[in-house]
């Protein structure tokens, strides 16, 4: 347990850890706010066990620049090659996001427990984007000729092209994602129905933009299905793609559906159900890493303050059987005293144990 | 900074590739220190580049005369021709010795980001050269990327309507030397699914 007053470094250390796990922040989108103003670049040095072996997993951070990666003190050639050598779950104020904020929160939430799960994804993701961004750029320039009067054909020969590897990449990823939610459903209607049993039954659910395109049957998405389909939907809306200089299919365009009862959960829940369901979808998530065999480090920054005493106590029972929980809190009592374990003190960027 | 030519000197050396500021600069005081001698062999060096080195008519290489030293090379196999995307890729190729026929530089790769279409690269001059030329195989050698793949991609569109040509791309697998278990997921399982049979 971490205490301290706000601003004192609490969550930059649970950050930097959940750094090493998905090479991201659960707080900002960019690598810049990481690094202390006015310095070039921020280390981070992790000692950690992985399946009873203890490894060094180092990380430097430079805005602008690229980052570097070293396991072991070695080098590795990306450090995309250190995921899934620490699995977190981390909760934090922010993930209220999930249930309120825009589908691109729920895409990454979805991306990043795909990485965690198989870190195969994060290449994945990352060839998808690129094929997107190429492809964005082609429509702007092709649509804009067209427009012109002049044809385009130039532009138009590739999209063919473009499309193929789009199809591909995408299949790819919403398999990736169907499987997911598929796996996943279950556990957060679980975990949900714990934290608020009064509260009406969640469910969450994927919806695509393949619409009733998507194949549907069988135990596992299938990706060569998947891959026709999302190249018949890119032949059908090309001209309006054209139009509007942006890809209109594929998974960049889904959404995570999060449903209370009956109606959405985005505007239907209260802001008390909003916390229980994105509490949810960590615990859910939680669950589905341990169910896979693999121990993943529980990460709490700052939610006591913010849950009610069921919710308090419901979260610190899933917690307690957790292997290592880490928690930040400014207030020490808004923590249930049965995760009283080892107390460090975390004052102007210091952190001390406290005996 | 630096007075006049010294941070003139700097600024341009780190619009480089691969130079940094820290870099320039060391650099600049190099030459500031050098044999007089040295320092104008690399002018003229400088100065040649551009006005020196033209393109082969065929091939698209970097060379010293109308046609490279390659293309102008009877022994070389001229129904083979390795389609690759920078002359740099020419000399990686022939670092093998592995290869006995023509190249074809493209200049580059399918880029859209970039404003690079097909007609940006020496696409048509490839068309031209194999509705020409006694041409049986088309071998593509573009970067395993994503611009090189769809630029692979693409001419395999484009070559396919060719009578008897045969077109192949690279194989993509292991790194000799390496060791299994440190291989990506994405290059093992392509090595996996490229396997042959011994």
């Amino acid at each position: 347990m971490l205490v301290g007053q706000n601003g004192q470094g609490k969550t930059n250390l649970v950050e930097a850890i959940g750094y090493v796990a998905t090479l991201g922040s659960h707080r900002v989108a960019t690598d810049a706010p990481l690094v202390r103003h006015g310095c070039p670049r921020a280390v981070v040095r992790t000692a950690l066990v992985n399946e009873d072996r203890e490894l060094t997993v180092e990380l430097e951070i430079a805005p602008g620049k690229a980052n570097r990666a070293r396991v072991n003190r070695g080098p590795v050639p990306r450090p995309r090659d250190v995921l899934g050598i620490l699995r977190t779950v981390l909760f934090a104020p922010e993930d209220l996001a999930l249930v309120r904020g825009d589908p691109g929160e729920r895409r990454a939430f979805m991306d990043a427990l795909l990485v965690q799960r198989a870190p195969r994804y994060a290449g994945v993701r990352a060839d998808y984007e690129k094929v997107l961004r190429q492809r964005n750029a082609l429509l702007k320039s092709a649509g804009a000729a067209r427009r012109g009067g002049r044809g385009g054909e130039n532009d138009l020969s590739t999209l063919d092209v473009w499309d193929g590897h789009l199809a591909k990449h995408g299949a790819e990823l919403l398999a990736a994602r169907l499987d997911l939610v598929d796996d996943l459903a279950p556990l957060v209607a679980a975990a949900y129905a714990g934290v608020a049993p009064e509260s009406r039954p969640a469910a969450i659910g994927y919806r695509s933009s393949l619409g009733e395109a998507l194949p549907t049957g069988g135990e596992r998405a299938d990706v060569s299905a998947i891959t026709e389909a999302l190249l018949a939907a890119l032949g059908e809306k090309r001209s309006q793609e054209l139009e509007r200089g942006v890809s209109l299919v594929g998974p960049h365009r889904d959404e995570l559906d999060l449903v209370l009862g009956e109606a959405p959960a985005k505007g239907y829940a209260s802001h008390g159900e909003s916390w229980s369901y994105a509490l949810a979808l960590r615990l859910g998530a939680y669950e589905l890493l341990r169910a896979e065999g693999t121990e993943p480090v529980l990460v709490l920054d700052d939610v006591f303050a913010e849950l009610d005493r069921r919710r308090r106590q419901r979260l610190a029972e899933v917690a307690i059987a957790a292997e290592q929980v880490l928690v930040t809190a400014a207030v020490e009592e808004d923590v249930p005293g049965e995760l009283a374990g080892t107390r460090f003190r975390v004052a102007d960027g210091e952190v001390r144990r406290v005996e | 900074m630096y007075e006049g030519p010294v941070q003139d000197l700097i600024d341009e050396l780190g619009r480089l590739p691969g130079v940094g500021p820290k870099s320039a600069q060391r650099i600049a005081f190099h030459l500031l220190a050098a044999d007089p001698a040295d320092v104008g062999r690399l002018q003229d060096a400088l100065g040649r580049v551009k006005e020196g080195v033209v393109f082969c008519e065929i091939c698209g290489n970097v060379s010293e005369q109308t046609q490279c030293r390659i293309c102008r090379d009877l022994r070389r196999d001229a129904t083979v021709v390795c389609v690759v995307e920078e002359p740099k890729d020419v000399l990686a190729v022939e670092r093998t010795r592995e290869f006995k026929g023509r190249y074809h530089v493209l200049g580059g790769a399918l880029d859209p980001l970039a404003g690079i279409g097909p007609d940006q690269l020496r696409i048509r001059e490839l068309m031209a050269r194999i509705g020409a030329q006694d041409i049986t195989e088309i071998i593509l050698a573009t970067d395993p990327n994503t611009e090189g793949e769809a630029t692979a991609t693409y001419l395999v569109r484009m070559l396919r309507d060719f009578p008897g040509l045969t077109v192949t791309r690279l194989a993509s697998g292991l790194p000799m030397g390496g060791d299994l278990e440190f291989a990506d997921e994405l290059t093992l399982g392509r090595a996996l699914s490229g396997r042959r049979t011994v």
